[in-house]
């Protein structure tokens, strides 16, 4: 008897037959423009070009994430001591004695510094093939780390804010919400005008909080502001989207633990603290990941309103990926960055996966 | 419905309702002003950003703008393109993924627990990643057409719909949702000699409800708001989306009156069609989230 449901459900060639569309498409579009991408980033393809494509191995990765480092002591005089320039700083030589045509440094060849540190006398610098993608990785990885705990935190807030029982309650969830299902192309587009140099609203706001004490600021054209103004507005736009997610965590708590904790004389933190907090565990997983896959994957906000600049404050990955790739028509270069992108993130879930296996 | 109860002064409610103000105020701003400004002449619009002016119907107020932005793009024609391709491929992603999943979920076949998890991992896939060449399979792509077979799907309605129709977030959530029905309904319509297809259509989609509801809404917006894929694949402006359409009010001595317009006139109606089904868009996220 207990075959005879299996038997019943068994079907090969129908099942086969009502999956494959969905597989079908799925093959053509993810799984084999996938494949294509680690294939080119071994060769050097481009959209067009009248040199047939050839295999080059893993040139188009060193070019990428090669990175030295080069310790420079500073210059000396006769004496001995140490050469200063008109800042009263120490002299090093020269860097492109170093990176240009030097026997005895062939692996400095056509470096470029990316950022140097001084240690003791001596100053190090740290030289890579491709700084515009160095800075790209690092403003990547900036903003994932910010924005997944903050983005994650600020939600939880809003959730547990609208998880209330105050009346009109809904309007305010209606209202947290309604960035989410705005393009993020059009709230670029509006945080250029909030953003704006000379009289933009957020520089008003704040001149006339301070009796206009405060001095307005370029927040897109500076390039200490730029990328953490893009990182609020991205805040602004998804928190909702997250405060959601944690909205039903904490509705499928159930009620009774919180009376328990009242009866027990429980402070409002204390209940946050060990009812809601533990009960979210699941949910807080789910978060974090989709928050930092939608945070590696930073494009049209950098599109619409820096295009990576000034001076590559903003440049990520996938702006660097679609510029070369698409822009430029260099293919390869492209991929490879799509390629680092994915193995970073397969890593990250991997990681995440892994820790998330542990808990249960 | 767990809420954190407290003792509610009423100092604590209005301290509670001051906080719910001042978020409301910040997620309703940007939108507001683009709405207000939509409405001003580019000097004053300008200038109006020094005070609050910037979110009232103030001065000089007119739909010239709406008129102007009409003139400067093919605005009719972004919006039906953009409606066009949004609707239908979220009809045939949902009958498209929820076949599939009803395959994964009720039917056993050879392969089936293999694919299933190739299409979860795909999840972890971001778009921008697989843009580049994804462009260059669907230049190569056939079609039969009255002229016979040509190559290349550039600027045209399908190659911004075919590529989206299967996904793996759609076939997770049927999934999620399939293994919740009671597996004896399906064993008791086999037994009265039901077809699968017959089994999917009458009995399963009907109950599916939610899921349908859910599926619809991430891929309406996910669509509706696509970028990075139309710009690549669409040069002709026959065949541009809204989002695309962007790009002709920064040529040619820019109106920013004119592009409050046009971002108005695209984003308000999903505006509207989230206000009137809020419930449902945020059941449809906060489902995404339940199971994990």
């Amino acid at each position: 008897m207990a075959a005879t449901p299996t038997r019943l459900l068994s079907s090969n060639r129908a099942g086969w037959a009502m999956a494959a569309p969905a597989v079908a498409l799925i093959l053509l579009f993810i799984i084999v423009p996938f494949a294509l991408a680690f294939g080119f980033s071994f060769t050097n393809q481009r959209l067009f070009s009248p040199n047939p494509t050839q295999w080059v191995g893993t040139a188009n990765f060193e070019r990428l994430l090669g990175v030295s480092t080069l310790t420079l002591e500073p210059e000396r005089d006769a004496s001995g001591a140490v050469v200063l320039d008109d800042d009263g700083q120490p002299e090093y030589p020269r860097l492109r004695g170093y990176t240009r045509n030097n026997p005895d440094y062939p692996h400095l060849q056509g470096k470029q510094e990316w950022f140097s540190f001084g240690w003791g006398e001596s100053r190090v610098y740290v030289l890579a093939n491709d700084v515009v993608f160095m800075k790209s990785l690092r403003n990547t990885f900036l903003f994932v780390l910010v924005v997944a705990p903050l983005q994650g935190g600020l939600a939880l807030l809003l959730a547990v804010m609208i998880n209330q029982k105050l009346k009109g309650i809904n309007f305010f969830r209606t209202v947290y919400f309604m960035p989410v299902v705005v393009s993020i192309v059009v709230v670029s587009l509006l945080w250029r005008f909030i953003y704006a140099g000379d009289n933009g609203l957020l520089n008003s706001a704040l001149s006339w909080l301070t009796f206009g004490a405060f001095k307005p600021v370029d927040w897109l054209g500076n390039p200490a502001t730029a990328l953490p103004a893009i990182i609020v507005m991205s805040i602004w736009q998804a928190v909702g989207f997250h405060m959601v997610i944690w909205l039903a965590g904490l509705q499928s708590i159930s009620p009774t633990l919180y009376e328990a904790a009242n009866i027990e004389g429980a402070s409002r933190w204390q209940a946050f603290r060990y009812v809601t907090w533990p009960g979210l565990r699941n949910t807080a997983v789910l978060v974090l990941i989709v928050i930092t896959m939608q945070a590696f994957a930073l494009f049209a906000q950098i599109d619409v309103m820096t295009k990576g600049g000034p001076v590559d404050s903003t440049q990520t990955m996938v702006f660097q990926a679609v510029e070369r790739g698409y822009r430029k028509q260099d293919i390869a270069a492209g991929s490879v960055i799509s390629v680092v992108l994915f193995l970073i993130v397969l890593t990250i879930s991997l990681v995440q996966g892994y820790l998330t296996l542990e808990k249960k | 419905m767990a809420t954190v109860e407290g003792k509610n002064t009423s100092l604590d409610r209005t301290w509670r309702y001051a906080l719910l103000i001042i978020g409301a105020v910040i997620f309703i701003f940007p939108l507001l002003f683009m709405v207000m400004s939509s409405l001003k002449p580019d000097q004053q619009l300008l200038s109006d950003t020094g005070s609050l002016r910037a979110f009232l119907p103030v001065g000089d107020i007119s739909f010239d703008n709406y008129f102007g932005a009409f003139r400067r793009a093919p605005v009719a024609t972004f919006i039906f393109n953009s409606v066009l391709v949004t609707g239908v491929t979220v009809v045939l992603s949902l009958f498209v993924c929820s076949l599939a999943a009803f395959a994964f979920v009720f039917m056993n076949w050879r392969g089936r627990d293999f694919v299933l998890a190739v299409i979860i991992a795909t999840l972890i896939v971001p778009f921008e990643t697989i843009a580049i060449p994804m462009l260059i399979v669907v230049n190569n792509l056939p079609w039969l057409s009255g002229d016979g077979v040509t190559l290349g799907w550039l600027n045209t309605y399908r190659v911004q719909i075919v590529p989206f129709v299967a996904d793996g977030l759609t076939i997770f959530l049927f999934v999620q949702f399939f293994k919740d029905l009671p597996r004896e309904l399906i064993e008791a319509c086999r037994v009265e000699g039901a077809t699968w297809f017959q089994i999917y259509w009458r009995v399963v989609m009907p109950l599916s409800g939610p899921v349908l509801a859910t599926g619809a809404i991430l891929k309406f917006l996910a669509m509706y708001n696509q970028y990075l894929w139309p710009l690549m694949v669409t040069q002709d402006e026959g065949f541009r989306p809204v989002m695309v359409g962007l790009q002709y009010f920064f040529q040619l001595n820019p109106v920013w009156g004119e592009l409050m317009a046009y971002l108005s006139v695209i984003t308000v109606p999903v505006l509207a069609f989230y206000l009137f089904l809020q419930r449902a868009f945020i059941a449809s996220i906060a489902s995404t989230g339940v199971k994990g």
